[in-house]
């Protein structure tokens, strides 16, 4: 057996166990990755891609056609509003929900499974039981929306695209479907953030908040003062987490608008180029512009709110 | 009342109303649809805002609809939960293969590169799936893959595998070492070790992540959707009930009954394992 010290053989073995892993992600993320790259640069359609290679033609073309594209602009605005917007309710649900199951009460246990559903249930079930909860037609929320709370007639939810409230005499225009899906993001994801946010509420010592009590805070002050500042990094982390995968989330506004109805998320135009276009080149294209634009916000995001550089082993 | 007394009061209030708004806002949808699942759809369209139904209205044949055979004028659902099984369990197994070795050279082992291993997966989990479909769905296309589901299935594995690994050295990092180092000395090799003795240590972290693997792959739509969309032969559950509902006219009965079959296998799972999942994936936000 050669000299090899003890530690050079961890330094072998680490490696050697490490090595699937990574094979792995080389093959199916990393590579992948580098070729959209390559791919948004050269005019390829679903058609000719068994015989095209790396050395096609390069261009700029693909990103022509998705700048010019109609709806291009409006729907980077789509998606900002839905990804903001989604991850600003789930975190507040989550948060309230946090607070009031904070404290043991009976059926509690019951009650925290139970509000896991919505994030561990199948997407396509959950999105087609709103589906038919909205519907026009046969919706349970329009039937009691006009029998019990005397609106004028049911609400197309998911295919409306704007509709006007007067509010005090005040007309707003709603962008109704948009709206709609926000919620829908609210719904099926605040229980990743009551998770994490109740978890953090537990590990709060007791007795930094008995201290205020006793000193005369009121819950509303211990809650500003001694409980959320101990949230904010856990609050900070979920708003990154969340607004990263909104931005990107495909499934949940496809499945229930198919991204109609002033719906038009940047994911969803992504498959339509390459589903219902066969454009490979223009699909490429428009994943990377999706990339490119979370990446200015999280860049953005990373220079303002950055949490303390918290080192873990 | 001084405005401790009223807050005190009004928060006692509030939570209890909050409680069951909330238990509502979750449950409802689900309760909704194993209500209408078991409902005619003649009965449906006639009082749309009926919340539960009765003894003698209840049937069985939107199921029987649904799980049937084509040939039986079903919707073959049966199959479908086959593929869907299929892929789960092989993603789960063949995931945990590479991930078991994997978190434990990341808890124990001193590699060369093991500190910046993190931000490579931390980068694969936040990487967007949209992002990565167009490629993948042309690479495997050329490979002749995609609609396979092995194809499928190596997708699910790389989707997993931070969050896998990232769960399983979580809980070997509270293992203690000394056991290991004892049998490193009596002789074992490193690979000894980790199957003999550390593994057996972590069977409730590696249930648990067998789980989250499992609801991932079963619950998974967009790269299904993509690679199995042509031959019906492959669909998974998920992907069916899609197809189910944008093709011809379906009773929505029936489309519910296929999300509780969709559903319920996750849910048992869910219950089956809730405290270890929970834990292991919110064991480190407690770290602040």
């Amino acid at each position: 057996m050669s000299a090899a010290t003890l530690r050079q053989r961890e330094n072998r073995a680490g490696l050697a166990l490490i090595s699937p892993t990574l094979l792995v992600v080389l093959a199916v993320v990393v590579l992948p990755v580098v070729w959209t790259l390559i791919l948004a640069f050269q005019r390829i359609r679903l058609i000719n891609i068994r015989d095209t290679g790396l050395f096609e033609r390069y261009t700029l073309s693909n990103f022509v056609i998705v700048f010019d594209s109609p709806g291009f602009w409006s729907s980077l605005g789509t998606t900002l509003a839905y990804a903001i917007g989604g991850t600003v309710l789930s975190i507040i649900i989550g948060l309230v929900a946090a607070l009031a199951l904070r404290k043991p009460f009976r059926g509690r246990g019951f009650l925290r499974g139970a509000m896991l559903l919505p994030y561990v249930a199948p997407v396509v079930a959950v999105a087609f039981v709103w589906e038919v909860m909205l519907s026009p037609q046969y919706g349970v929320l329009n039937e009691w929306g006009v029998r019990l709370l005397g609106w004028d007639r049911p609400v197309a939810f998911l295919t409306q695209r704007e509709a006007t409230l007067s509010i005090l005499g005040l007309e707003i225009s709603v962008p109704v479907a948009l709206l709609t899906v926000i919620v829908f993001e609210g719904w099926r994801y605040f229980p990743f953030a009551f998770l994490f946010i109740l978890a953090r509420l537990q590990a709060i010592p007791g007795d930094l908040e008995e201290a205020a009590r006793v000193d005369g805070a009121t819950p509303t002050q211990r809650f500003r003062h001694i409980v959320l500042p101990q949230l904010a990094s856990v609050i900070a982390l979920l708003a990154m987490l969340r607004f990263v995968m909104n931005f990107n989330k495909f499934d949940d506004v496809f499945l229930l608008t198919g991204g109609g109805a002033g719906t038009d998320v940047a994911s969803v135009r992504v498959y339509n180029f390459l589903t219902a276009r066969f454009d490979v080149g223009a699909a490429s294209a428009q994943a990377l512009v999706l990339a490119a634009v979370l990446i200015v916000f999280l860049v953005g995001y990373l220079r303002f709110f950055a949490p303390k550089p918290a080192e873990q082993t | 009342m001084n405005r401790d007394a009223f807050e005190t009061r009004l928060f006692a209030v509030l939570r209890w109303v909050v409680i069951v708004v909330l238990a509502l806002v979750t449950l409802f949808p689900f309760y909704y649809m194993v209500l209408l699942s078991v409902r005619p759809v003649e009965n449906l369209l006639a009082d749309p805002g009926r919340l539960w139904v009765g003894l003698s209205e209840w049937t069985g044949r939107t199921y029987q609809e649904v799980l049937g055979s084509p040939e039986a004028g079903g919707q073959g659902m049966l199959d479908l939960l086959t593929n869907s099984a299929l892929v789960s369990l092989g993603t789960v197994v063949l995931t945990l293969l590479i991930s078991i070795p994997g978190a434990y050279a990341v808890s124990r082992l001193r590699f060369a590169g093991r500190t910046q291993i993190h931000f490579l997966f931390l980068a694969v989990y936040m990487f967007p799936a949209i992002v990565l479909a167009v490629p993948l769905f042309v690479l495997f296309t050329k490979l002749g893959l995609r609609d396979s589901l092995p194809g499928l299935m190596i997708v699910y594995i790389a989707q997993t595998l931070p969050v896998s690994i990232y769960m399983l050295r979580t809980y070997l990092s509270s293992v203690p070492v000394s056991i290991e180092e004892a049998a490193l000395i009596d002789g074992c090799s490193r690979w000894q070790v980790m199957w003999r003795v550390t593994m057996p240590l972590a069977v409730p972290a590696i249930m648990a992540n067998a789980l989250y693997v499992f609801m991932v792959a079963w619950n998974e739509f967009l790269f299904a959707l993509l690679f199995l969309a042509e031959d019906r032969s492959n669909w998974t559950v998920s992907l069916g009930l899609a197809q189910l509902a944008g093709g011809i006219e379906v009773p929505k009965t029936v489309l519910m009954a296929g999300s509780v079959v969709l559903t319920v296998p996750i849910v048992i799972l869910f219950y089956a394992a809730e405290r270890m999942l929970t834990e292991g994936l919110t064991s480190g936000a407690d770290k602040g």
